[in-house]
């Protein structure tokens, strides 16, 4: 019963904050509520059991999206917003209906019984090396998508660099931060940085056994560094430094070098020899972990906005 | 022994929701952002500490009631510093003097 009212008080504030969302018209106003409505969907995700899937819409869909939308709405000039023509509108709410609909029927309308691999990844899981039958399916049966997830983020960063002024390319990312070593954000640095990057890691590491794992945990990196760059404590990189860029494409590298290895080694794209399946997932995921912290920390940080060679 | 427990738990748990219902309302009412930030910081010190407090007996292990103290010593300085940002842009003289 208290279960019950807590799943309907969760989702009624889920469509709530997503209406107001949708409802407000101040840019500002609506990047909070989509942070609202990113942590209320953590708690639901929680309810359902689903750890992982709550772990990482905390970190990435309220927490860097958030930061992001917020720079990305900074940066934007104050527009004045036409309103949309009125069969636009319509049209937009049917897709909207339309799609609603088909995953209400889908939900609502299993087949019985459900078609479900779970079994089969629980009877194959120990031949991975892995704990965790969330991790199973990221590196194991699924690596195919995790792999082209991985290359999507990396294509987010190009598309924010492609927005670098000419004079700009090359320079450090974002305006200029004066650099600062007192003051409440540079003491919060200090203090959190160290535990954060403990805690980073640790969800990584976990990942292979228990919910966590390398965009969790390389999330929690990323905002480290950011909160590094805000407080001033350290300066962004210039993005033309061939390290940066290395670092930046390590994981994938790592990640589709194992996969061609795989094809004289296990017979196929993206397996794994068995006897080396644990240690070569660890390899994929330790640097995916570096090149997804660096490049949501680039994200955040957006196109550089002055000169190379010109900072503070 | 555990009634003394849990009923130690249910008053220091009830403690916590008042000082969230109270910090919630001064959000709402008070009149501008350095009230505000006094009664939302209050909710965030003593209503999330009494709350972890009241679930300390009942967490069952040491490292978990080691967990919980930690996120709650995490989210004091998150709220701290974020009260003392927010402070220095809402006064009327302006940030850094």
């Amino acid at each position: 019963m208290l279960d019950l009212a807590l799943d309907l008080l969760i989702t009624a504030l889920v469509i709530g904050v997503a209406l107001w969302t949708i409802r407000t018209r101040d840019d500002f106003a609506a990047i909070v509520g989509f942070v609202a409505y990113g942590l209320l969907l953590t708690l639901a995700w929680a309810r359902l059991a689903a750890y992982d899937v709550a772990l990482t819409e905390a970190a990435i869909g309220g927490g860097v999206t958030g930061v992001i939308l917020l720079r990305a709405s900074v940066r934007l000039k104050p527009v004045t917003t036409a309103r949309t023509p009125i069969g636009v509108r319509v049209l937009v709410g049917l897709l909207c209906a339309v799609i609603s609909a088909g995953l209400a029927a889908v939900v609502l309308l299993p087949v019985s019984p459900p078609p479900s691999l779970a079994a089969d990844v629980r009877s194959h899981l120990a031949s991975t090396g892995l704990g965790n039958p969330i991790a199973g399916v990221l590196m194991a049966y699924r690596a195919l998508d995790t792999f082209l997830e991985t290359v999507v983020v990396l294509l987010a960063l190009f598309g924010a660099w492609s927005l670098t002024p000419d004079r700009a390319w090359g320079g450090r990312p974002g305006a200029p931060i004066p650099t600062a070593s007192f003051g409440p954000l540079p003491l919060f640095g200090r203090l959190l940085i160290p535990i954060g990057v403990v805690i980073g890691i640790y969800i990584v590491w976990v990942g292979a056994d228990a919910p966590g794992g390398k965009f969790q945990g390389a999330t929690i990196l990323a905002a480290m560094w950011i909160l590094a760059m805000m407080a001033g404590l350290t300066e962004a990189p210039p993005i033309g430094r061939w390290r940066l860029r290395l670092l930046l494409a390590a994981g994938p590298i790592v990640f589709v070098a194992v996969g061609v290895a795989g094809i004289p080694l296990a017979g196929s794209f993206l397996a794994y020899p068995e006897a080396l399946a644990k240690p070569l997932i660890l390899l994929i995921e330790v640097a995916l972990t570096l090149s997804i912290a660096a490049t949501l920390g680039l994200l955040v940080a957006g196109p550089p906005e002055t000169a190379p060679g010109t900072e503070l | 022994m555990t009634t003394i427990v849990t009923l130690f738990s249910a008053v220091a748990i009830c403690a916590g929701i008042i000082f969230f219902l109270a910090g919630t309302v001064g959000l709402l009412r008070f009149p501008d952002s350095l009230t505000r930030l006094h009664a939302l910081t209050k909710a965030d010190n003593l209503g999330l500490g009494l709350i972890i407090l009241g679930l300390l007996p009942l967490s069952g292990s040491f490292s978990t009631a080691l967990k919980l103290v930690l996120i709650w010593a995490l989210v004091q300085l998150a709220g701290a510093t974020a009260a003392q940002l927010i402070a220095r842009l809402a006064r009327p003289s302006g940030r850094g003097k």
